[in-house]
């Protein structure tokens, strides 16, 4: 099967750079997947799942804001942070989670715009984190 | 002349002094490492995204918030610099740099607000009573979520037109030996000068949302991008000017330490030929 090359750039260091059969990613206007030979495409990301799939073999990633760049059989995506599943810290994340509820409804409760959209992206990182781990860990 | 014991004195003082800048060498450059790995791991990120913005700008860029460009009435200026001290002049020309612009903008009647990040740019201009904001004790480990609490801050006072340009003043990690002060403009965002022809025209993009969308959510990130891209060179020359400084302490504390050697033997000396000249006198008389 045809491949395309696929990074994940974070302001850390590069986390993926290999060949991949297809990726599967969270875009802001709902899920999409490229395969080899896409169309030059750019998209932005928002939090949640990016999968990669190679010789039939998934790999999850968590990953948060940023966007995705393909072009010429090369899949960029630059992303704020980018956790594969065995790397997350379940434990942390819940309760990351239920931090992140009680800031939203105390924000709720207030009125309180800004605080409410903190809130509401700590907790889509919270649940996007719980999510990648329990799916790799199947 | 001086007693024998102050001299001795005073070379421990000093031999104790030079093991601490020694060390102080020496933590510099094992942070120094890491700062720079920090660097070079952040580099490939900061390029990529560059590309894309240019990319983006020629297709979009009219009507963002971020790229507006209007008369100035008043700027703002983002001082970067680091926590500590001890660094040489690496921090004193960063706040001269910044000083000698808020001078320039105020002798053309502009109004200047200042927001400093790290202490040393805080106390510089606590009694100036400039400083709106300030992000201290976070230099020694910051992540990129609070380089975006200070791009989300100026550019929420830009977008509700408090202020209307945006600059950052840094220093640049040139070279272990030479970390330059400069300012560069943050906001309004311009677009970049267009690519060369052929170039962009060859990649006709989908894009998803449209343009004007993306945009919308990168040009913050690109704001987040250069705030940490600068806080990031400042912790690098903090370091590497550290390691100058303290080198060169060490040096001047060598350079004493021999010196006062050199006093204290002549004193020795002096000593024995006096206690010398006591004992042969002693012994004239005696024979007389």
């Amino acid at each position: 099967m045809a491949q395309i090359h696929l990074e994940v750039v974070t302001p850390n260091g590069a986390v993926v750079d290999e060949d991949v059969d297809i990726v599967t990613a969270p875009g802001v206007d709902g899920e999409f997947s490229v395969l080899a030979n896409h169309a030059p495409f750019l998209s932005a990301i928002k939090t949640g799942t990016l999968i990669l799939k190679k010789d039939k073999q998934k790999k999850f990633l968590m990953v948060s804001g940023g966007f995705a760049e393909v072009s010429k059989n090369k899949a960029t995506f630059l992303v704020e942070t980018a956790e594969f599943g065995h790397d997350i810290d379940v434990d942390r994340a819940l309760s990351a989670k239920e931090r992140a509820e009680r800031r939203l409804a105390k924000a709720r409760a207030q009125a309180d715009d800004i605080e409410r959209t903190r809130a509401e992206a700590a907790l889509q990182r919270a649940v996007a984190r719980i999510t990648v781990a329990q799916r790799s860990n199947l | 002349m001086p007693g024998l014991k102050d001299v001795k004195n005073k070379i421990e003082g000093v031999s104790k002094t030079s093991q601490i800048t020694k060390a102080m060498n020496m933590v510099a450059s094992a942070k120094l490492r890491g700062a720079q790995e920090r660097m070079e791991n952040f580099r490939p990120y900061a390029e990529k995204f560059d590309e894309a913005i240019k990319d983006l700008s020629t297709g979009a860029g009219d009507n963002q918030p971020l790229m507006e460009v209007r008369d100035v009435e008043s700027v703002e200026l983002i001082v970067v610099t680091s926590d500590r001290g001890l660094c040489g002049s690496f921090n004193a020309n960063i706040v001269a740099k910044a000083q000698k612009l808020i001078d320039q903008f105020e002798a053309e009647g502009k109004k200047v607000s200042v927001v400093t990040v790290g202490n040393k740019a805080t106390q510089a201009f606590r009694r100036s009573g400039k400083i709106r904001e300030s992000y201290t004790d976070l230099m020694g480990s910051f992540q990129m979520y609070n380089a975006r609490e200070i791009s989300q801050n100026v550019s929420n006072q830009f977008c509700s037109y408090q202020t209307d340009e945006v600059r950052i003043v840094y220093a640049r990690f040139v070279s272990l030996a030479k970390q330059q002060a400069i300012a560069t403009t943050l906001l309004p965002i311009k677009p970049s000068e267009q690519e060369k022809a052929g170039d962009s025209a060859a990649v006709d993009y989908i894009y998803e949302p449209s343009p004007d969308l993306i945009m919308e959510s990168l040009l913050p990130l690109h704001l987040n991008v250069q705030v940490y891209h600068a806080m990031i060179e400042v912790a690098a020359g903090e370091h590497a000017a550290r390691m100058t400084a303290m080198d060169n302490a060490t040096k001047a504390c060598g350079d004493i330490i021999k010196d006062l050697t050199q006093l204290y033997n002549k004193a020795r000396q002096a000593a024995i030929t006096g206690d010398l000249m006591d004992i042969v006198g002693g012994a004239e008389a005696l024979k007389g």
